[in-house]
């Protein structure tokens, strides 16, 4: 047997690799990635210039124009309005709940659910129409679209809590596809208007 | 037992460095996952706008970035301060979105052409005749699935 110089037993470093393992894998579950989050949308298509567009008629009582000023002002549905209102104006809009003559019509569609039923649910034939200036702020914009979005989302969720007892973000592909068929984000942002003084 | 004859001196031990190359390890771990690469260097600075709403871009690979904002201080010298914006690693215009689209297109796969995504990343004091040049031309490139960037605030 060699003998040992050292006065004092080493301690045992066997389980400091453990131990960074640990660490390690608690870093990699508690910090997440730097991700870009943001607000969604589709653009529509540009028009093909070679066809001649028709127009589309878009009933009046299915439109709901928001339009954002140059100041930061909000004019929906013909009237002012602030933007804590606006969620819930738009909300009223799209949900029609008394059906009222006024608000937006809906059409009966048959949906398939995923377990092979069909679902016949009262789609909303309202649009949202999103106008704004060229001075009109980003942040406005983007604030005016998030409670439009929060709107939609909320409409959403109350749906799929009825249909499938879940809230919409809880609900997996095929539940979702269902809801968003239901309740389909119809916002149309329109070129922003020629100010002319 | 001969090894353990002689307890009785009270010299400190060297301290083990066995443990050392771990510690640096579980130190590059660690900012290889709390940090994301930086593709590309900006020219605008920007802060983002608020919103509750936001949803993550999935795939990075599928984004690509338009920034707006007002030049970084280094180039206000020369490009002034009003908002900019920034393709790739220059100052472009709006007209050359079109460009940019397609370069950007190329890249993908076949396959994943129809699901590209545009980030708009521009500053909440920007105006919209701007963005809504940049939108124009994004509808002209057929690039219409976008995103407006702002952070995820829990509300107003």
């Amino acid at each position: 047997m060699p003998v040992n110089k050292r006065k004092v037993q080493e301690i045992n470093a066997g389980s400091m690799a453990d131990i960074a393992f640990l660490l390690l894998i608690f870093f990699l579950v508690a910090t997440t990635m730097n991700v870009d989050t943001g607000l969604v949308r589709v653009l529509p298509p540009m028009p093909d210039p070679n066809v001649k567009q028709e127009d589309i008629k878009v009933k009046e009582r299915n439109l709901f124009l928001v339009f954002v000023s140059g100041s930061g002002n909000i004019m929906a549905g013909g009237k002012t309005i602030d933007v804590r209102q606006l969620k819930d104006a738009a909300k009223e809009f799209i949900l029609n709940p008394l059906n009222d003559e006024n608000l937006p019509e809906k059409e009966d569609k048959t949906i398939d659910l995923p377990d092979g039923q069909k679902w016949v649910y009262p789609v909303s034939q309202g649009v949202i129409s999103l106008q704004n200036t060229r001075d009109t702020s980003y942040q406005v914009y983007i604030r005016v679209q998030n409670e439009l979005t929060r709107a939609f989302n909320e409409i959403r969720d109350e749906v799929a809590m009825s249909k499938f007892g879940k809230r919409f973000g809880d609900l997996d592909e095929e539940q979702r596809k269902v809801i968003t068929t239901a309740v389909p984000l119809k916002v149309s942002e329109a070129e922003p208007r020629k100010m002319t003084k | 037992m001969a090894v353990m004859k002689k307890k009785g001196n009270k010299s400190l031990p060297p301290i083990s460095t066995a443990s050392l190359p771990d510690v640096i390890f579980m130190i590059l771990f660690f900012f290889m996952v709390s940090t994301t690469m930086r593709d590309q260097e900006l020219l605008v600075r920007y802060k983002l706008p608020d919103a509750t709403e936001v949803q993550k871009l999935e795939k990075k690979s599928l984004v690509s970035y338009i920034h707006i904002g007002v030049p970084t201080l280094a180039m206000q010298a020369k490009f002034g301060t009003a908002p900019k914006i920034q393709l790739n690693d220059s100052y472009k215009t709006a007209k050359d979105i079109l460009d940019f689209v397609a370069g950007e297109r190329d890249q993908l796969n076949e396959a994943d052409r129809s699901s590209m995504t545009i980030c708009l990343k521009a500053d909440g004091n920007t105006k919209m005749g701007i963005v809504a040049d940049v939108k124009q031309e994004l509808r002209r490139a057929n690039a219409l699935k976008i995103s407006y960037a702002s952070s995820k605030v829990l509300s107003y």
